[in-house]
């Protein structure tokens, strides 16, 4: 078996009597991308102020281990090995990315030579050169969350928490830290990542678990998720309420949704089982006005898992 | 390295980020620094006359209320200088910095050090602002030999970090920068009701005990024996004591807020 990262066994927080994480086992491997999805209010930041040593767990949790090191007797330990991109910017916004790259190389205990050369690679590596001289203040959205990221890099550390690095991202600064997030990996570190985009767990994780009310729902990687829901289905959308009635009665198998005039034929969205619907359409002379594929996606999970009302439509694909 | 090297390094460098943020926005320290000397020019120009014939042997005049006033006002400067110190912690404690050197594997107290070294630093600065002021108006020391000047020195180092570590504990317990300069409002206060203006005699009785052995008290009357040869008496012992307090009091008070899990 592989050396564990993080491994937790019954992490439980409570503030109060408010019962935030009741209980959650986390084994995750050296070099890998673990994700953990929920919705608002799951208690994701939580799991990451615990394991950053931010916070202290309930004492009734179990052993909880961070970089092979115990959390609760050797966190110094713990926090030489991590290092952590909240949800709010971490950097000092009076001064400039620079000074704020070499306070961490300072921390860091780097030369000054040393810290010299880290803080110009990052902040080359980051796009973040031609700010460098500008306060931290000044800086957009974009800009301050990859110098946030650049601050934590400093000192190479090997287990990197990264909670929601994208939210509030345009799409372009989202692939890009996607594509900087990547990269972290196969340098060999370990990410541990929360978000509430299924799509980037999708696109980044190795194994993914899903968070709610503070238990883990469930947990695997992403194809091992979206199996555990029912599969995809072909939608049929009419806007003649006549027309609608026709192919309801001739495609008896159909899921009907008479408010929006729309039929669902279960498919497993490949080309033979769509030509075959194309086929019983045109054999039964229906003209639908538009035909949508769709397969299922992290989001089925998601909601699925966390008791959403309702799968939403955005994730189809049209066909016509 | 060693424990403590690490300490030293550690707090040095949150030192010089404090000092970064001092230098990159004086403002704060300069409009703090308006007080103690509006204070002096008002009591000396508007006043001084009135307060001169009223002090001491009587019939000094102004020149006589400079040298009673200005010790008082320089431990005022401080006073008012670690209201910024309050301000400016709890400004930092709101950002996620905070947050991100609690995740880091540093000296745990550097951050608060930083703090009040820097602001040790600001305030011996601005009483040096404020003295020259004053020599410039025509305060002038009597009596005064190197070893006092030294004891002076000492005494306001020593005050400035009583009332920083204060300060700081201010700071950490205030959710934002407004709270903090309410809650840290008294360290400007209470020079009003010590000697600083006025000798102790001459007022209420009721009142005398509490002024003379309020902190301000004690250290002016120090500062002003050292300075200008007053008779001391008590008051040296007094005043290191109710520093040494204050300065243990505001870090074992400050350490505790800050080593709390943050919300």
């Amino acid at each position: 078996m592989t050396n564990l990262a993080i491994a937790a066994n019954g992490l439980r927080k409570s503030y109060g009597d408010k019962l935030v994480l009741d209980g959650v086992d986390l084994a995750i491997p050296e070099g890998t991308i673990f994700s953990l999805l929920g919705p608002n209010g799951a208690g994701k930041t939580t799991a990451v102020k615990i394991l950053s040593t931010l916070m202290s767990p309930d004492p009734a949790s179990g052993d909880i281990r961070v970089g092979g090191h115990d959390l609760a007797t050797d966190p110094q330990a713990v926090r030489a090995a991590i290092g952590v991109t909240g949800q709010f910017s971490a950097v000092d916004n009076l001064i400039t990315g620079e000074e704020n790259m070499l306070l961490m190389s300072d921390l860091h205990r780097l030369s000054k030579r040393e810290g010299r050369h880290a803080a110009t690679e990052l902040l080359e590596r980051f796009d973040l050169t031609d700010a460098a001289k500008k306060p931290a203040s000044t800086y957009s959205g974009g800009m301050r969350r990859r110098l946030d990221l650049a601050m934590t890099l400093v000192g190479n550390p090997r287990i990197i928490f990264l909670d929601e690095p994208t939210t509030g991202l345009d799409p372009r600064s989202r692939h890009n830290m996607w594509q900087i997030i990547r990269k972290l990996v196969s340098d060999g570190a370990t990410v541990f990542l929360t978000t509430q985009y299924l799509e980037e767990a999708d696109e980044l994780a190795d194994r993914i678990a899903v968070l709610n009310d503070g238990k883990i729902a469930a947990e695997g990687t992403a194809e091992q998720l979206k199996r555990l829901i029912p599969g995809g289905h072909v939608r049929l959308c009419f806007t003649d309420p006549a027309k609608y009635q026709g192919a309801a009665l001739t495609l008896r198998d159909a899921t009907r949704d008479d408010e929006a005039l729309a039929l669902q034929i279960p498919s497993d969205g490949s080309q033979r089982a769509l030509r075959s619907i194309l086929d019983r359409l045109d054999s039964a002379d229906i003209d639908a006005d538009t035909l949508t594929v769709h397969t299922p996606d992290l989001d089925d999970v998601f909601f699925a898992l966390t008791g959403g009302a309702g799968v939403p439509n955005q994730a189809m694909e049209a066909v016509r | 390295m060693s424990t403590l090297s690490l300490a030293v390094h550690d707090s040095s460098t949150m030192l010089r980020r404090n000092l970064l943020h001092a230098r990159r926005y004086p403002s704060l320290t300069l409009n703090l620094l308006l007080t103690p000397i509006m204070l002096l020019l008002l009591f000396v120009y508007i006043l001084g006359d009135v307060m001169g014939s009223g002090i001491g042997d009587g019939g000094g005049g102004r020149s006589e209320y400079i040298r009673y006033l200005v010790p008082g006002l320089l431990l005022m400067t401080i006073g008012s200088t670690v209201i910024g110190t309050a301000v400016s912690v709890a400004n930092d404690m709101n950002e996620g910095i905070i947050a991100r050197f609690r995740t880091m594997a540093i000296h745990r107290g550097s951050v608060l050090v930083g703090h009040v070294v820097g602001s040790v630093l600001q305030s011996v600065m601005s009483v040096v602002l404020v003295g020259a002021v004053a020599v410039a108006i025509g305060f002038r020391s009597r009596d005064a030999g190197v070893l006092q000047w030294l004891a002076a020195f000492g005494l306001l180092v020593l005050f400035a970090t009583a009332l920083t570590w204060i300060a700081v504990g201010m700071g950490l317990i205030s959710p934002n920068a407004e709270a903090a300069s309410n809650n840290a409002m008294p360290l400007i206060l209470l020079p009003l009701l010590s000697s600083a203006f006025v000798p102790v005699h001459a007022m209420p009785g009721w009142f005398q005990p509490i002024a003379e052995y309020q902190p301000f008290t004690p250290a002016i009357e120090t500062l002003r024996g050292l300075l200008l040869g007053s008779e001391i008496g008590h008051n040296g012992w007094l005043a290191v004591v109710w520093c040494l307090g204050l300065a243990v009091l505001g870090y074992v008070w400050s350490a505790s807020k800050f080593n709390r899990d943050p919300k």
